[in-house]
């Protein structure tokens, strides 16, 4: 066939939240990349809920900006309201969610594409791999990708592959007893993906997904409703971005509640919602119910509460947050009119169900490559995640990585005392997930030390040697990190006396006399007191920015919690830093209990840190698996030959 | 990096003859320090000379525990390659055991299962192709812990920790679940609640360590199933084991209809004797009720004792009989010898080898076969020697795995309670509600070590079905 064949170095199959930061990585590191999308209109679409970040995804978005992400930068030029969440709490849980304008953000995002050197835009229905057999083995690698056609038949030659397909593998949309086969938002489905996929051997599974009515503003009655309004000083999520400039006029969202009567509609219409009817096959997450779910599960809640949130400034259209749905039509306009200040409500769009095709993502590597197809990647819900957040995250290592790859150098891997980013890879990678998988804080062990507010110095450097942060912001904090750490030390040192001026002065703050003289810190640290409130009498203090003083604060009020993780991350480091080669075969060891066994040869974990996360992977099969490995090496060093192991990081 | 110094009863539990608790690690001989006294009280086994033998006192705090012989042995030239030191006291169980307890407090670790010889072939003390022998030890070892701490475990004290674990989860999982989705679930006048709910888990906790203390909290022995066929003479044997008259005894076969049980202590160890019903098939329900139990108690035993009559042919039912007992360790009882003989020592040896799926004939070894008259009470005095050698010769090495279990399931409730202590610090300091998670985290990961559970997925399983949340 006469078709067009391109040579590239990389294509990034959707141009989704996972697809824009892969391609971006890549263009970034100078390689020569395509990024295909079925609409060029639907570039970081964000067809469910309008926002970006919430609990823990917010920490995942400014981490993905510290490495040199476009998400946080993005929603800083296109949001319409921002809140920081749980401000009561501590430190650690403290998370950033925007409202964006979703057109804009939208928009914004395909600039940057555009603009971006190196990168093409192509809309195009990527339809197979193309893919040769692996000359000599390589670790686990049968194979190694080659490149990827379109519908048209044209083939584009490429180092690597990054697969992005979001929710558009075979989807399939359900409003009742009305299925189309459509990708979100009536877009165009990708039905032949799956079938290239499964000839290459990779298996897939069905997940399903779903998103509330979309309301025309005009026919709702605010008045009902209680008006939820945006922080008055507004921290942007990048950590380049000038916070005066984000310093707008917001929008307001609405709460108001279902009731009973709610309720009895969908109670009397359960027989004709696909999922109780049987009809939808794909899993759904527990953590984003419909409202029939909600009805049936928590049967004796009186009432649930629902968001109403615009979906930009240019639009009437409000997302109805909360009362996600697949009944029909019918039930549903019936159910939404029950709620307060929803009686006269009129629907721009329905409230749907989405089933798609995504991989069982046991299958990758940390770095997120397929552990038998070498240079093929893949990102997003395409690996069994939801959330733009997620995606975008896994969306930016992969991306990295595929980049690295290609140059020939070692891929990053961030581990789960680095990042939220390496939990949420690491539980992708090393756990059964039956449902799509959603960032919590509480899958964060260590998460006093992976706080949204220090994400810069957590990764920045790590953003710096992948070539995709600039020197001048690498720079800035590593003087941030001096600064810190200096006036800590000068805070720990400099002693105040337990005298009458004393007692007055922190009487006046609400805080207690001295009984013997004290440091500076020990004063800082009591809960009544901060860094900023023991000004007065510490004269000689230097002159810091606001975030050098968050960190003071931080560092010195939660000291004993943080020195306790430290420890915890310390013994955790042990374990994971010792490697496990790619081509270690379990069967060899007959002392590792038989569901060991087969486990980890399903995960191939790449560190023995990673084995022991493996649910029924005991202590006693890790230390056989630590003697098993010693002998291992040993015998690898004597006969000359030399192992690689796949990851570094 | 140093590691944690380790330590453990090197020696199987026994009443009579020296017992050594052996430590291993960079602080071995300063924790030993820490207990031991010389005679004068002048000697500090820091600054004695390597692979040197000391006679003194282990003290716990100001209380003499015991006189002992302490053998300092600094690394790399021990059995770890570590610095090790072997405190020689004298044998009795609950010596040894207090010993332990006196170095745990002081700063070691308690060795997991194996862990000497692991610790000793990572710092290349043993050879490289003995790596196969390792792995072995550590997974027996491991198999035999892990079943031993669970089936210790008397089920009241496992009922408690369960329900324990779920009043903690279920704090995790509102306080999580809030913080995950703080616009739906609101923390307001939560920590009163939560205060209240500490201390009766920390006062349930203090309970269970003191009961752990006086020994209440395991089994105390080991799983004895007296096993034969119905008249064989089992229900007699307990009850001359017993010394009452526990059991129903007469004639008529099928007499003892349900499972009898008994704890009894033959030379300082505990045995719990279970008496089942004789297996034979049978239509009477009640029985048949029984004979099940047999069966499934038979399958968990750690030693079995299978009563034979001697003067009674061989029959389908014996044969049912050996096909059920034919991997565990056995003792076989030829009973009623008073009466004429028609089953020799023999055909039974060749008949359980034959059933035996282990080709390997040393399993057999522990295959003792012994002549009885429960009637005129002759030969129970062997059967009585029989078992206390399979015990302490280490034949059956469940005996210092049951202290050693308790030793353990000790420290994690002491962990889990310390936990606790911490949450209600953070409450007492006013720290955000995000800090007590943390902790909370902790003491449930220690209560399920006790009954051998992982954490897994439980708290966000707990979240989604417990709390509605999601957009």
């Amino acid at each position: 066939m006469a078709g067009i064949r391109e040579k590239v170095d990389v294509c990034v199959v959707g141009a989704g939240h996972a697809g824009c930061e892969a391609a971006l990585a890549c263009a970034r590191m100078g390689l020569e990349t395509v990024i295909f999308t079925v609409s060029v209109d639907s570039v970081a679409l964000m067809p469910c809920n309008p926002n970006i970040g919430g609990s823990s995804k917010g920490h995942l978005v400014r981490e993905l900006d510290a490495l040199g992400g476009e998400m946080g930068k993005n929603i800083d030029k296109t949001f319409i309201q921002s809140k920081m969440l749980n401000v009561s709490k501590g430190p650690a849980v403290h998370s950033l969610r925007a409202q964006a304008d979703k057109a804009e953000y939208s928009r914004e995002m395909r600039k940057v594409l555009e603009n971006q050197e190196h990168l093409t835009i192509k809309q195009a229905e990527v339809v197979g791999l193309l893919a040769e057999d692996q000359a000599k083995a390589e670790g686990l690698y049968q194979k190694r990708i080659t490149g990827v056609q379109t519908f048209t038949g044209a083939v584009y030659e490429a180092k690597a592959v990054i697969l992005c397909t979001g929710t558009y593998l075979k989807a399939r949309c359900l409003c009742g007893e009305a299925i189309t086969h459509t990708g979100p938002n009536g877009l165009q489905a990708a039905n032949y993906l799956t079938d290239s996929l499964e000839s290459l051997g990779v298996e897939m599974q069905r997940f399903k997904t779903g998103t509330p009515a979309r309301m025309d503003r005009r026919s709702i009655d605010f008045g009902k409703m209680e008006e939820q309004l945006g922080d008055e000083r507004v921290v942007p999520f990048s950590f380049s971005t000038d916070p005066e400039e984000v310093q707008i006029d917001q929008v307001s969202c609405w709460l108001t509640y279902t009731n009973e009567r709610t309720h009895d509609i969908i109670r009397a219409n359960l027989d004709r919602s696909p999922i109780y009817a049987g009809i939808i096959e794909g899993t759904g997450p527990r953590y984003c119910p419909s409202i029939e779910d909600k009805v049936v599960k928590f049967a004796d809640k009186e009432r649930h509460q629902v968001f109403i949130e615009p979906e930009g400034l240019h639009t009437n259209e409000m997302y109805v947050g909360g009362m996600s749905s697949s009944l029909p039509e019918d039930v549903q306009l019936a159910m939404y009119r029950t709620v307060p200040g929803l009686e006269n409500c009129k629907i721009v769009k329905n409230a749907y169900a989405i089933e798609y095709d995504c991989i069982r993502s046991d299958q990758l590597y940390p770095t997120l490559e397929f552990r038998k197809i070498q240079g093929l990647f893949s990102a997003g819900q395409f690996n069994g995640s939801s959330g733009y957040e997620e995606a975008a995250a896994q969306g930016l290592i992969a991306g990295m990585n595929a980049g690295l790859f290609i140059r020939g150098k070692e891929q990053i891997v961030l581990d789960r005392s680095q990042a939220y980013i390496g939990v949420l890879i690491d539980d992708l990678v090393t756990k059964e997930n039956p449902e799509p998988y959603r960032m919590m804080t509480s899958r964060a062990e260590y998460r006093l030390l992976l706080r949204q507010d220090n994400a810069d110095l957590r990764l920045r450097k790590i953003g710096y040697e992948a070539g995709l942060v600039t020197k001048e912001q690498y720079e800035y904090v590593c003087e941030k990190e001096r600064l810190i750490a200096s006036e800590i030390e000068r805070l720990q040192n400099v002693r105040v006396g337990a005298n009458r001026e004393m007692k007055e002065f922190l009487e006046s703050r609400g805080s207690s006399g001295l009984k013997t003289a004290a440091t500076l810190a020990e004063l800082i640290s009591r809960p009544e007191l901060s860094y900023e409130l023991v000004a007065e009498i510490d004269q000689d203090r230097p002159k810091l920015s606001d975030d050098v003083i968050e960190q003071i604060n931080i560092n010195i009020k939660y000291d004993g919690y943080i020195k306790r993780q430290l420890k915890q991350v310390e013994q955790f480091k042990k374990i994971e830093k010792k490697k496990i080669p790619a081509d270690i075969d379990y069967e060899d060891i007959r002392n590792l209990r038989l569901e060991a066994r087969q486990k980890l040869q399903k995960f191939k974990p790449v560190s023995v840190g990673q084995a022991s996360r493996i649910s029924g992977v005991s202590p006693a099969d890790i230390s056989v698996l630590l003697v098993y490995l010693e002998h291992f090496a040993a015998v690898i060093d004597s006969s000359g030959s030399h192992c690689d192991s796949i990851t570094g990081g | 990096m140093k590691s944690d110094t380790i330590a453990a009863i090197a020696t199987a539990v026994s009443d009579s003859g020296i017992g050594i608790i052996r430590m291993s690690g960079g602080d071995a001989v300063e924790i030993a320090d820490r207990v031991y006294r010389s005679k004068q009280n002048r000697k500090r086994l820091s600054s004695v000379r390597s692979h040197t033998i000391h006679y003194g006192y282990i003290y716990d705090g100001d209380l003499l525990v015991d006189e002992v012989m302490v053998a300092v042995m600094r690394a790399p030239n021990t059995y770890t390659k570590e610095d090790v030191v072997e405190i020689d006291c004298h044998g009795g169980i609950l010596v040894m055991n207090q010993i332990l307890e006196v170095v745990l407090r002081n700063g070691c670790r308690l060795a997991e299962p194996g862990e000497f010889t692991k610790r000793a072939f990572l710092n290349g003390r043993i050879d490289l192709s003995k790596a196969e022998a390792v792995m072995d030890i550590i997974h027996s070892k491991n198999e035999f812990a892990l079943r031993s701490s669970v089936k210790q475990l008397s089920g009241a004290v496992s009922d408690k920790v369960r329900s324990l674990r779920g009043d903690i989860l279920h704090e995790i999982a509102f306080i999580e679940s809030a913080l995950d989705d703080p616009e739906h679930i609101s923390l307001d006048g939560y920590t009163e609640r939560l205060r209240e709910k500490t201390e009766k888990i920390q006062s349930e906790l203090g309970r269970l360590i003191a009961s752990s203390d006086n020994g209440k909290m395991l089994r105390d022995g080991i799983d004895t199933v007296i096993v034969g066929k119905p008249n064989a003479g089992k229900s007699s044997l307990l009850n001359l084991l017993v010394g009452e008259e526990r059991a129903i005894v007469t004639s008529v076969a099928g007499t003892t209809r349900d499972v009898l049980e008994e704890s009894i202590k033959l030379h300082g160890v505990g045995l719990n004797i279970i008496d089942t019903a004789g297996i034979r098939s049978t239509d009477d329900a009640v029985e048949k009720i029984g004979v099940e139990k047999a069966r499934k108690y038979a399958k968990d035993a750690d030693l079995i004792v299978y009563v034979v009559d001697a003067s009674c042919a061989l029959d389908e039912n014996d044969e049912e009989i050996m096909e059920l007992i034919a991997d565990k360790k056995v003792i076989v009882l030829l009973n009623k010898t008073d009466l004429e003989q028609v089953v020799s020592e023999d055909e039974i040896v060749r008949k359980l080898t034959d059933v035996s799926s282990n080709a390997d004939s040393n399993e057999l070894a522990h295959l003792s076969v012994i002549k009885t008259s429960t009637k005129e009470n002759t030969g129970i005095d062997v059967f009585e020697r029989t078992v206390r050698q399979l015990f302490f010769g280490g034949d059956i090495a469940v005996n210092d795995e049951i202290y050693i279990t308790n030793q353990r399931h000790k420290q994690a409730l002491a962990e889990a309670s310390e936990s606790m202590e911490l949450v209600l610090r953070s409450l007492d300091d006013q720290m955000p509600e995000d800090f007590y998670s943390i902790d909370l985290m902790s003491a449930y990961a220690a209560l399920g070590r006790i009954i051998g559970e992982e954490v897994g997925e439980d708290l966000v399983n707990e979240i989604f079905s417990k709390f509605c949340m999601g957009k």
